[in-house]
């Protein structure tokens, strides 16, 4: 027993151990989602109250349908929805690109006043003030960022801001894909 | 040419590591003097060696010599000086020069010191110290070499970091890598003890320097890593559980259990296998917060220089280093004779209870910070573990530890009188609620931080009353006290200053933690903005063009009652090398608080995001911090430690009546 004690530290040591080399080959920022190729899910939200676009709408699962669409969780609390901001605005102003977003956990004047000064490059904006739509979506943490085909169906997902090598890398060249297909 | 004459030290060193990590091992073990006497010039010939690559490394960076890849990554002609000569360490390869050569320069104060060590206990001392060069040594050469070449070099270097352009973060690395390698003291001690197979209070008193010396530069480079995070990064915080800040505090804790835990090696000769056990777990955590940071297996915000095969290279001196050394440690460390006894209430007592509630709290950490890899690895999820558990976890520890650090001082060795030594804290106990009722009529809550000032107050109260017991302040003329004050031991000013200072650090983190005001704010030029009773106007912004940075330099005054209190000018610079913009916030201190103004992005409108806080306490933080490294330095200058003392046997008397005081 007493020996078993002085084992004890290089026993919990092999188990650090093999945690470490297991650790390796994974990327802990990658966050897998179980909804990627399958449908959006059943929500609907209401239109973000105060948004002054002329056609401003809610948000809800029929509305994914139809065109390939960005869908971008956001709110104004959150430092990097700041920091990905001006590439969503590039990517509906010029790519083209239909952006809706999801304003998470906010106040809906809060939000209004975020849109106001840093741009507002969003389609349709669907208010979840207490996030029961973004768990629906799985969502872990703001910003997050879904792609979603034609035919409702969620493509690919980022987790984070969004940086100009995804937006280069991934995002255009699957919607171009998207579209042709 | 001055470059490769380095890459040649660089592996001249390490062929004179491998002699030294295995003739004098042999000598020792065979009772051949030669081969022992090796270990001494082997370990001054690793420094010079060390030298010649570090300063080749360096000039290469003032020169701006961009024909070696690694000054091309790292630096920029029109860099500043400081950050050229810094910059040798801002990055992953300098940094590993740098740790070396630490590593080489304690082994070297070892063989120019330790003349009163036993000749075995050294040689073998040195030689475990060589085999930790010999891993690293290959790690450089193998992976992370910082002299490659580059054909053709490029005119301008990528530049540094920006947020490692920074005065603070300059000296961060090299504090903090002094912590970490001078833990690597503690452990070759361990290492050739459970050899040698024999524990005492000489081996006890050798260690204990070291220790401090680590210690105190540990205490130092986190201290200074805070700070930095809190001027530089603008998010007005100064500590975030990261997973590097983690990194580097697991060490910490287990080193400063390791500080206490050897006292009772010194003093009662017990605790053997236990302090042995702490000094490899210390050095362990240093060499895994090594590779935590370079590992990319943990998320976090300051990762550097992400490599898995350097990864797997660390990992496996981590093995070895760790692995063998446990398997070494549960061979002998049974054999080792168990000293003196000693009752539950007793110094040895409360030292004890010390470092279960520190290794309680270095496990926390360690579990906090792993869980998600641990997670991960099994397949059953993700997660990210942040402050709340923390906050959970760790916290109520220290609750504990701080109340019992006041008394354990009071209490003799062997045997202790809890009642009187609790009776001698009267003071300690009249402040304690001076100042938790103060804090409930000026704050209210919450009641954590009630705990805690309460706290801060018995700890740095209670160390000056011990102090204040020990010089018979007041019942003896003041004279008479003076002159015993002088005659105290280093030691137990050492003791008192730290824990005195950590009271001191704990209403920092308390005030700050609980009663921070913050507001962020859109504001135009001529607006004002209120803060915690402060009101704060926005006068404009300067820009400028300053050395390899374009800077925006806010103006505020800050007013307080219609009365001018200071002018602050937060930076914003924008580093076009590495297209990169980083907050220099500016901070008006009146040491009972901070008023705190970070400059972010200005909008089409013409309106700048500023960040507006007011830190109730934060500089008691960096007062604390600095005087737990003034008490390390202190007791480090005790005779009785002085590295290279001559060692006598200690005299159970003379500790006995002190004690008894």
């Amino acid at each position: 027993m007493r020996r078993f004690l002085f084992l004890l530290p290089l026993v919990l040591f092999v188990g650090v151990g093999v945690a470490f080399f297991l650790g390796f080959g994974r990327d802990p920022r990658a966050i897998p989602s179980v909804l990627i190729d399958k449908p959006v899910p059943e929500f609907a939200l209401a239109a973000l109250p105060g948004r002054d676009k002329a056609d401003a709408r809610g948000l809800a699962t029929a509305d994914l349908r139809g065109d390939v669409t960005l869908v971008n969780v956001f709110a104004s609390w959150c430092v990097p929805c700041k920091v990905e901001h001006p590439i969503i605005t590039r990517l509906a102003r010029e790519e083209g690109i239909t952006v809706h977003a999801i304003n998470h956990k906010d106040k809906p004047a809060d939000a209004l006043a975020w849109l106001t000064r840093n741009g507002d490059p969003y389609d349709r904006v669907g208010a979840d003030p207490d996030g029961r739509a973004s768990i629906e979506w799985g969502v872990y943490g703001v910003p997050e960022t879904f792609l979603v085909d034609r035919e409702g169906r969620i493509r690919f997902k980022h987790v984070g801001p969004l940086t100009p090598a995804v937006v280069e890398e991934t995002i255009i060249p699957l919607v171009k894909q998207l579209r042709k297909g | 040419m001055i470059p490769e004459l380095g890459h040649y030290a660089l592996v001249l060193a390490l062929f004179v590591a491998l002699v030294q990590a295995t003739l004098p091992m042999a000598g020792a073990a065979t009772g051949n003097a030669a081969w022992m006497a090796v270990a001494r010039p082997a370990a001054l010939a690793q420094v010079l060696l060390i030298a010649v690559a570090y300063l080749a490394l360096t000039w290469a960076y003032v020169v701006s010599d961009f024909s070696v890849m690694n000054v091309v990554q790292n630096s920029h002609s029109l860099k500043p000086m400081l950050y050229k000569v810094s910059g040798v360490w801002g990055n992953h390869e300098g940094s590993m020069i740098l740790w070396v050569a630490m590593l080489a320069v304690f082994g070297a104060a070892v063989a120019l010191f330790g003349r009163n060590l036993p000749p075995t206990l050294k040689a073998r001392v040195l030689s475990v110290q060589a085999m930790i060069g010999v891993g690293f040594y290959l790690f450089i050469l193998m992976t992370s070499n910082p002299f490659v070449r580059v054909i053709p070099a490029p005119l301008e270097g990528n530049d540094l970091n920006p947020l490692l352009q920074d005065p603070g973060l300059a000296f961060h690395p090299p504090f903090l890598y002094l912590g970490y390698v001078g833990f690597s003291m503690a452990f070759s001690f361990a290492v050739a003890a459970l050899i040698e197979g024999r524990v005492d209070p000489a081996w006890a008193r050798w260690v204990r320097p070291w220790t401090l010396v680590a210690w105190s530069s540990l205490t130092l480079g986190i201290a200074m890593g805070s700070w930095w995070a809190y001027y530089e990064l603008g998010w007005g915080g100064w500590w975030y559980w990261d997973p590097v800040e983690n990194a580097s505090f697991m060490p910490w804790l287990a080193g400063t259990a390791l500080l206490h835990s050897a006292i009772v090696v010194e003093k009662r000769d017990a605790l053997k296998t236990w302090t042995v056990l702490l000094a490899i777990v210390t050095f362990s955590l240093s060499l895994m917060g090594t590779f935590l940071v370079r590992s990319g297996i943990l998320t976090s915000v300051h990762a550097f220089a992400v490599d898995p095969e350097r990864g797997v290279f660390i990992l496996f001196l981590l093995i070895i280093a760790t692995g063998g050394s446990l398997a070494l440690y549960a061979y002998r460390a049974p054999s080792l004779k168990a000293g003196g006894v000693f009752a539950p209430v007793s110094r040895e007592g409360a030292l004890v209870l010390n470092n279960l509630l520190l290794s309680t709290a270095t496990a926390t950490v360690f579990i906090g910070t792993l869980y998600p890899l641990f997670l991960d690895v099994l397949d059953l999820g993700k997660v990210s573990v942040g402050p709340p558990f923390f906050n959970a976890t760790f916290v109520p520890l220290m609750i504990p530890m701080v109340a019992v650090m006041a008394v354990g001082p009071l209490l003799a060795w062997k045997r202790g009188d809890l009642p009187g030594a609790l009776k001698r804290l009267w003071s300690a106990a009249a402040a304690t609620l001076a100042v938790v009722l103060l804090t409930v009529w000026v704050y209210g809550g919450p009641v954590m931080a009630i705990v805690g000032m309460g706290l801060a107050a018995w700890a740095t109260v209670g160390a000056l009353a011990e102090l204040a017991e020990r010089v018979r302040l007041f019942r003896i003329p003041l004279r008479d006290s003076l002159a015993r004050a002088a005659g105290l031991p280093r030691g137990t000013w050492g003791t008192t200053i730290a824990h005195a200072s950590l009271g001191i650090a704990i209403v920092g983190m308390v005030g700050s933690s609980a009663w921070q005001s913050e507001t962020i704010q859109a504001m135009r030029v001529g607006d004002t903005a209120e803060v915690a009773g402060y009101s704060i106007r926005f006068d404009g912004v300067d820009q400028g063009i300053v050395e390899n940075f374009r800077t925006d330099i806010g103006r505020f005054t800050v007013e307080r009652d219609g009365a001018f209190v200071a002018t602050l000018t937060p930076e914003r610079r924008f580093y076009p090398s590495q297209q990169m913009t980083t907050t220099e916030a500016a901070i008006h201190t009146t040491w009972l608080s901070d008023v705190y103004i970070a400059l972010g992005d200005p909008n089409e409108a013409g309106q700048w995001t500023v960040r507006l806080y007011h830190h109730p306490f934060v500089p008691w933080i960096w007062l604390g911090c600095i005087g737990l490294v003034a008490g390390g330095l202190v007791s480090l200058s005790d005779r009785r430690l002085r590295v290279g003392a001559p060692e006598r046997r200690r005299s159970p008397p003379a500790a006995a009546a002190h004690a008894a005081e």
